[in-house]
């Protein structure tokens, strides 16, 4: 699904997170926002999410104005930077959580939610583990069934923060491409955070740079690299 | 085996581990056992007695209904203040945090007092009260209010330190997932606290049946009404009655037993989750 983000500011007390932010991103497109600390990129995602309210700007799933909708009614999926697992819960639960917490007259069967979270857990490459718990699962694992967690509803989109930052390399490979994978083979239209540059320009299709707030260039990694539009640009990839 | 500057001789180990535990015989040991002795100095009979007179049952119903009502209300208030204190941003959050924690540092008899002097017959509402044929001082509500002041604290602080460490994070996960306000406090929010919470609980219920100062204030001490548990221990100390005061107060021991036991067992099944909440 396209996603619009039309002159989006937020500021925290003083100091603005995002100012005047405008961003069009198409059907099944993968992007990454990339940038500093305190640039606004996880400001920016949580908006998409609805986790945060712009003060000002609207942002639009297709021709849907979201803006002041709840993360629940977003139709999107939310893969968070440490798991976020609910550590009480077996990994069939917290992928079935999404479903179970439906109103009665539209949630699956229980039978079909159990065949849902089998499918999920084949997805992310993790078929067998339902019963486990959280806690005893590596961090790469709990990733991924943080991602099939996030994809129970069958989101259209899928907003991830920083969601490979608390892995190790090997493991942040493994975890990069499963993840280009789903997001093709389901047709989603994925965004991420990361302030790692290599990492935007080998996953996504295009890369958004934040820097204080602003956008300083939205391009292809090729496009980016060989004609970076600022001077922040430039010193950010060096 | 420590270094040699941490090795203690035979003896003065010896010496610091009969010191602590004579210090621990004497002080918390003798005394239990003291309470137990005499309340059972006439036989199990005679304790039976004195613990089932209409006085001493009713003392005894009345410590569970101002327990039962004072618990569940500060259980509600603290997981209300501590949700909000932990979860969400506001001006004055500082000052809210101390006014939780201010009844630890009053003396029960001033916080007994200041009911009295707000309900009493000669307090800022006395009149009015009366008027309308209202009792709260010399009553159960007078009972209630001063205990729900004394053991305000205990949930709330239990909580509030849990909750902040674990932030917002599993809460948001929950409602990016579809879960509303209310399913996710119900599936997310309780079971990330659950044991702290029983912590705070049990904490709250042995001090709102133990309390003695505050609703010493307000009770009026009148026989079969208004007296609890401990003051109904007084009032036949003062009698003499030695038998019937520490068979009553036998009881109340016997609720400090179970409560550490119960927390001990807490502690030791759940360590993990009380060490890292995570």
């Amino acid at each position: 699904m396209s996603i619009r983000i039309e002159h989006v500011s937020k500021s925290y007390s003083a100091y603005p997170a995002l100012d005047d932010v405008s961003l069009s991103i198409g059907d099944g497109e993968f992007v990454a926002l990339l940038g500093p600390s305190g640039s606004g990129k996880t400001t920016l995602l949580r908006i998409l999410a609805g986790l945060e309210v712009p003060e000002q700007g609207i942002v639009c799933f297709g021709d849907r104005d979201v803006t002041n909708d709840k993360p629940a009614s977003r139709g999107i999926g939310f893969v968070f930077q440490h798991y976020a697992l609910f550590g009480h819960m077996t990994v069939a639960q917290n992928i079935a959580f999404g479903l179970n917490v439906m109103a009665r007259r539209i949630r699956p069967s229980r039978r079909a939610i159990s065949d849902r979270v089998e499918e999920l857990l084949e997805l992310v490459q993790l078929p067998g583990l339902g019963s486990r718990y959280p806690s005893q699962l590596s961090g790469g694992q709990r990733q991924r069934v943080a991602l099939a967690r996030a994809l129970a509803r069958n989101p259209r989109i899928l907003l991830l923060d920083e969601p490979f930052g608390a892995l190790d390399a090997k493991v942040r490979r493994e975890l990069r491409e499963a993840l280009r994978v789903i997001h093709n083979e389901l047709g989603l239209t994925s965004i991420f955070v990361t302030h790692d540059h290599e990492e935007a320009f080998t996953l996504a299709d295009r890369v958004a740079l934040l820097n204080q707030g602003k956008i300083e260039q939205f391009d292809t990694p090729r496009q980016v690299e060989s004609a970076p539009a600022t001077d922040f640009v430039r010193a950010f990839l060096d | 085996m420590p270094a040699a500057g941490l090795r203690e001789l035979p003896i003065i180990k010896a010496l610091l581990i009969a010191g602590a535990i004579g210090y621990v015989a004497l002080i918390l040991l003798l005394p239990l056992g003291a309470v137990l002795t005499e309340a059972f100095k006439q036989g199990s009979s005679a304790w039976m007695a004195a613990i089932s007179t209409p006085d001493a049952l009713s003392s005894i119903k009345l410590t569970l209904i101002v327990a039962a009502i004072s618990v569940v209300l500060n259980t509600i208030f603290g997981i209300a203040a501590a949700w909000a204190i932990a979860k969400f941003d506001f001006r004055g959050k500082a000052a809210l945090v101390a006014l939780i924690e201010l009844p630890f540092s009053v003396s029960p008899v001033v916080s007994g007092l200041v009911f009295v002097l707000m309900f009493g017959a000669q307090g800022w509402f006395g009149p009015w009260l009366e008027a309308h044929d209202i009792h709260i001082i010399f009553a159960l509500p007078g009972l209630v209010l001063a205990t729900l002041f004394v053991t305000f604290p205990f949930v709330a602080r239990q909580l509030i330190p849990l909750m902040t460490s674990q932030g917002r994070t599993d809460e948001e996960a929950a409602l990016t997932l579809g879960a509303s306000g209310w399913q996710t406090f119900w599936h997310v929010t309780l079971p990330n606290i659950r044991f702290a919470l029983l912590y705070g609980v049990l904490l709250c219920n042995a001090r709102a049946m133990g309390e003695f100062g505050a609703v010493s204030v307000v009770s009026g001490h009148i026989r079969g009404e208004t007296n609890t548990m401990p003051l109904q221990v007084e009032a036949l100390y003062n009698d003499y009655d030695f038998v019937g005061a520490f068979a009553v107060a036998s009881l109340l021991t016997l609720l400090a037993l179970v409560t550490l036991g119960l927390k001990t067992a807490l502690e030791w099944r759940h360590r993990d989750q009380l060490a890292a909440p995570h």
